[in-house]
């Protein structure tokens, strides 16, 4: 594990703060004590290979799987907690392959996001991602499985924004999507990102266009961190061009 | 003619009670793809219980019903979280034994506790008929089953469609993982569905066994629940609106179809078989289902 290149944070700066995580599935333990931290209004990026343990890694922080380590949120932990009473804490999670729930309407899936909360802004907020993602808009009563790839990703993001989240956890966005709608999508995390504040985890397969709307970035391999560092040192670092990027 | 209006009032009667169970088979497949095959036998405590209330406790017939209906919610809740959230919701096998096993066992305790003789059932409506075309009729019973029926699948679209519980419900029959990332706490959710099955079928085996020429006894609703599968399968298993389609559409098989051809009535029963095996095999989805089959 390499040294922080950044200057570390106190863990209760951080709204994530992670340290010596463990999990799998089973008998089959994939992350084998994982470190870092995501601080308030970051987009922080998970990048690795295929199996290195992203998914795993988000999965264990939103509670899905069984964990040991240090999991805390704005330094109280949640480690341990299961899923639903983690979005209760602020922390959503689109998952791997959208999770749309196909037999629902677009503006359901919407409401289902909004399930923990009990103000009388859920209206309000639908209307204001609708602003962002207009597609969603025209096709607020089509069946959610009716729509594309690309716009059911947007539906899953959008989906857990409307938990109202201090957290949003998003777990290769841009699997199965054309390159163009892949670059939009990113580009609409970062203007997220910019106006609201959001703080972003992102894991990632595609690392150029990860780490260009990222500040900073973690390398996974086989389930421990091999390095990480501000966005822009990885992506000019020799050895993540030559593993990650392809060039 | 008035016999074949007589069979089509037939139809419509028997067809309503199927479209009520097949109602509550829609409930839990919609929360777990799976049928209960002891949804019959619930429902059948559930008309036992109606009985002892309005009999042996004077307790008015729809208020002795509705606690009926209570009681049967309770009790599945109860069920399901004894025996049925313990198992891995994804593994079919054990949990369509554990309902084959309570389909047994609520049948044996029924007997042991209220005998295999038949009971006469209080009317839940009022007797004679409400239309006579010659010498067809229209019975009281008849319209009030029909209108049960329909008043039940309208309560129900507005619950799972305008309520809170009711979005979660959906949310989990569609997916599983994404409702536990949005905060729905499966469990209680599905054990709710198990309570609102069990409450429609209660209802129905009331409604049922009201009909003034049938008699209460355990044995009564397994019948019934073979008509009421294939009810919802020609329905689309997931569809309330199609569970009463295919309910109607068994009952009219059964009192039409039936004395007009060379089917023996021992057979009768059969036909419902007959018709679940066709729409497996030519329209697995039903009617109005949406994407069952590809969930099996």
């Amino acid at each position: 594990m390499s040294e922080d290149t950044t200057q570390n944070p106190t863990p209760a700066q951080a709204v994530l703060h992670v340290a010596d995580l463990k999990g799998g599935y089973g008998q089959i333990q994939v992350l084998h004590g994982l470190d870092f931290y995501v601080n308030d209004g970051e987009i922080v990026v998970i990048l690795g290979a295929n199996g290195a343990g992203k998914t795993t890694t988000l999965r264990a922080i939103s509670g899905m799987i069984a964990t040991s380590g240090t999991v805390d949120l704005r330094g109280e932990s949640i480690q341990g907690s299961k899923a639903p009473d983690i979005v209760r804490k602020g922390v959503a999670h689109v998952p791997q392959g959208r999770g749309t729930l196909n037999e629902l309407s677009v503006e359901d899936n919407l409401r289902v996001g909004a399930f923990i909360r009990k103000d009388n802004e859920v209206d309000a907020d639908m209307e204001r991602w609708f602003d962002v993602y207009p597609v969603l808009r025209e096709r607020r009563n089509q069946r959610a499985g009716s729509l594309s790839g690309g716009e059911q990703q947007m539906l899953a993001v959008s989906r857990a924004l409307m938990s109202r989240p201090d957290l949003l956890l998003l777990d290769e966005p841009s699997l199965g999507l054309a390159p163009l709608i892949v670059k939009d999508l990113f580009d609409r995390f970062a203007e997220i990102n910019k106006e609201t504040g959001m703080t972003m985890l992102v894991v990632e397969q595609n690392a150029q266009l990860a780490l260009a709307i990222a500040d900073r970035g973690y390398v996974i391999e086989s389930g421990e961190i091999a390095f990480d560092g501000p966005a822009a040192e990885l992506l000019s670092d020799d050895k993540i061009r030559k593993s990650y990027l392809g060039v | 003619m008035d016999l074949f209006l007589n069979r089509v009032f037939d139809g419509l009667s028997n067809g309503a009670t199927y479209a009520l169970i097949a109602l509550a088979l829609v409930m839990i497949f919609k929360a777990t793809t799976l049928i209960n095959f002891a949804q019959g036998e619930f429902a059948m405590i559930g008309a036992f219980i109606v009985l002892v209330l309005a009999t042996e406790r004077g307790v008015p017939m729809w208020i002795a019903v509705i606690l009926a209906m209570i009681i049967a919610g309770l009790g599945a809740a109860g069920i399901e979280r004894t025996l049925i959230r313990p198992f891995d919701p994804a593994d079919h096998l054990p949990l369509v034994i554990i309902t084959l096993g309570l389909f047994l066992a609520i049948n044996a305790i029924a007997g042991i506790v209220w005998r295999f003789d038949p009971r006469r059932f209080p009317e839940l409506f009022p007797s004679g008929n409400a239309l006579t075309i010659g010498s067809a009729t229209l019975t009281w019973y008849t319209v009030g089953v029909v209108c049960t029926t329909l008043i039940t699948a309208s309560l129900l679209t507005l619950l799972l469609n305008k309520t809170k519980i009711g979005l979660a419900f959906r949310a989990v029959s569609s997916n599983l993982e994404s409702s536990e990332l949005v905060g729905v706490r499966v469990g209680p959710t599905l054990q709710f569905g198990w309570a609102i099955a069990a409450a429609v079928g209660a209802l129905g085996a009331a409604v049922f066994v009201a009909n003034p020429v049938l008699q209460l006894e355990p044995t009564i609703m397994i019948r019934v629940l073979i008509f009421a599968v294939s009810a919802a399968a020609l329905g689309g298993l997931d569809s309330l609106w199609g569970a009463i389609i295919g309910g109607v559409a068994i009952g009219m098989v059964q009192s039409i179809v039936v004395p007009y051809t060379p089917i023996p009535n021992e057979l009768a029963l059969a036909t419902a078989v007959i018709v679940l095996l066709l729409v497996l095999i030519f329209k697995p989805a039903g009617l109005l289902g949406t994407a069952a089959v590809e969930r099996v």
